[in-house]
């Protein structure tokens, strides 16, 4: 090995330093019910570092304006902050072009956009829209709205024991009649990471467009959506360190060129008279009215930090606190794993015998632990595990192993209660 | 954990561990109602024989958070016996325990008290109410309609 490659490696391990990381985020310390804040909630939204905080309150003490609009200095700064944060998006998920990032409220309306103007206009009675048994909500129901609308059909790809997708009845359920698979790239409910080269590929080579559910996915794993080569990617800034209100659809430029718009309204147009209206170019012809600019330039600063850190080094960092709290986890008796796939990241999934979720989580709030109790928009999921509910505790780059040394014993002080 | 203990008091924990009036649809049940909680996906259907504007008999079904289950629990046994309008009473004096704003004197409702402890955790008001609001529709016999608590 070269010294060159030697100083690179340590640079990379040391650069990831958790202390240094925590010390970003603000809202990491403070006190809950007299104990240290232990936040295991990033699967439902991550906390924000101060970075973005700052990007956001700079934005609007100095450069805040209306966007493409205006001749003056600050419409020009705002718009070039807003353009900034997608270039940099395009760049985070390896996007071709930035006429392929369109800027949304999250990942349910990128989904909700997608059925509507891609699927509907196509979907005719009798066609098939396959799906999975492990969708969040917001991936299941704007599918059932545009079943509805047109006649088609959903099909339902089964999860195994360990909260894997039975990858050959996915293959199966492609048929003639498939307009489109959908699918969550790493399950918010089960910590699942989905086999989507291998699905995209199976899908593509029967001419099926794929669309990925990557809310969980972008903080926590990395996207390259060219080497995926999926055809839609939806995902929302809040789980990404940065603002709610904000996320992205991507879309290859051939099929957001061929859809109608979304959403009329300003912004959206190139030329409106009451006969016609031609719309504008990509991707403004669906970013009707006034965007979340301030969110979008949140969002940017989010991406900066994420890349500053190191989404490898994080994927790397974050699998290790995942291995080392199953094992930690695995040694509690009448602690059921929900979710044990082979291939998994950032979040667990418990049920405790004798203990309901929602009174494990009220427990380790007064522990100043705070993780999720419920269903986690994913009812079809909790159904197929038998449960009505679980407790989710879930990581993001700013915890440790001590934070989960005490989940554990806050976990021991539950069944004590309980006993 | 001390103050944990006035949330889940002994007895709560033991009707949790062991409801009464659980996993029994009474015969001759003439009144039931099913009611949810979107939030954790708690689910109860309560059934009643009422007979000349007696709650004659009760059991409910179902599964729930401890203090869901404690206070639908509880609840059978506070209402067997008692007419409509009681039960009615009953329910109001227990919610206004439950959301009590600290002025003046709680609700005297007996055992029941227990149940106050909830008011100090504001999101698990709805837990302790949920077997209740679906009792009151099971009286008002909307037993098709489905009791939410949101
Ligand atoms: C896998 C998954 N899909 C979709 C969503 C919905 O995201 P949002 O509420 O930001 O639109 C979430 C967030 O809870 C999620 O975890």
């Amino acid at each position: 090995m070269s010294t060159v490659e030697h100083s690179i490696a340590t640079t990379n391990v040391s650069a990831f330093d958790v202390n240094k990381i925590r010390g970003d985020f603000p809202a990491l310390h403070q006190e809950i019910h007299g104990h240290p804040l232990i936040y295991l909630d990033t699967g439902a939204t991550a906390q924000k570092p101060q970075a973005v905080i700052d990007a956001l309150s700079h934005f609007y003490a100095h450069d805040y304006a209306n966007v493409h609009r205006a001749v003056h200095t600050l419409g020009e700064r705002a718009t070039q902050a807003y353009e900034g944060a997608r270039e940099k998006m395009r760049k985070f998920i390896h996007a071709a072009s930035t006429r392929e990032i369109v800027f949304v409220r999250g990942t349910t309306e990128a989904i909700n956009l997608v059925a509507q103007s891609f699927a509907r206009p196509a979907l005719r009675a009798g066609d098939e829209i396959i799906l999975t048994q492990m969708e969040h909500h917001s991936n299941i129901v704007p599918w059932q709205l545009v079943c509805e609308q047109t006649g088609a059909v959903l099909r339902v790809v089964p999860v195994n024991d360990d909260g894997e997708l039975v990858i050959e009845e996915l293959e199966k359920l492609i048929s003639p009649r498939t307009r489109l698979l959908t699918l969550v790239h790493l399950s918010n409910a089960l910590g699942t990471i989905n086999p989507v080269r291998r699905i995209i590929a199976a899908a593509h080579a029967a001419n099926v467009p794929v669309l990925l559910d990557g809310a969980q996915a972008a903080p926590h794993l990395g996207v390259d959506v060219q080497d995926l080569d999926c055809d839609f990617y939806a995902f929302s800034g809040h789980k990404l360190y940065g603002p709610s209100g904000i996320g992205v659809l991507y879309a290859k430029e051939t099929l957001l060129d061929a859809m109608p718009p979304y959403h009329g309204g300003g912004e959206m147009i190139r030329y409106v008279s009451f006969d016609k209206t031609e719309y504008n170019e990509l991707p403004y012809k669906f970013e009707a009215g006034t965007p979340n600019i301030a969110g979008a330039v949140g969002l940017g600063a989010a991406i900066d930090y994420l890349t500053g850190v190191g989404i490898a080094e994080i994927a790397a960092y974050e699998s290790d606190l995942l291995h080392y709290a199953t094992k930690a986890a695995g040694g509690i008796p009448g602690l059921r794993l929900i979710g044990t796939a082979r291939d998994k990241a950032s979040i667990l999934s418990f049920e405790l015998e004798g203990v309901h979720p929602h009174d494990i989580g009220t427990i380790l709030d007064r522990q100043g632990i705070a993780v999720r109790a419920g269903h986690h928009c994913a009812m079809p999921i909790m159904r197929r595990f038998g449960v009505p509910a679980t407790t989710r505790a879930s990581f993001g780059m700013y915890n440790t192993r001590t934070e989960i040394d005490a989940l554990i014993s806050g976990i021991q002080k539950a069944k004590e209660l309980f006993r | 954990m001390s103050d944990l203990r006035d949330l889940y008091e002994e007895v709560i924990l033991d009707h949790n561990r062991s409801p009464r009036n659980f996993q029994k649809k009474p015969q001759g049940a003439n009144r039931h109602a099913y009611g949810f909680n979107p939030l954790c996906g708690d689910e109860f259907t309560v059934h009643l024989v009422v007979e000349d504007g007696i709650v004659k008999d009760v059991g409910f079904e179902g599964a729930g958070c401890a203090i869901s289950t404690a206070s639908a629990s509880m609840m059978t046994q506070a209402i067997k016996g008692k007419t409509e309008e009681e039960v009615h009473a009953l329910f109001r004096k227990v919610h206004d325990l439950l959301i009590h704003d600290g002025h003046g004197e709680p609700p005297d409702i007996g055992k029941l008290r227990v149940l106050a402890g909830v008011h100090a955790y504001p999101n698990r008001v709805k837990c302790a109410t949920l077997a209740w609001h679906t009792l009151n529709a099971a009286l008002e016999n909307t037993q098709h309609e489905t009791v939410t608590t949101e």
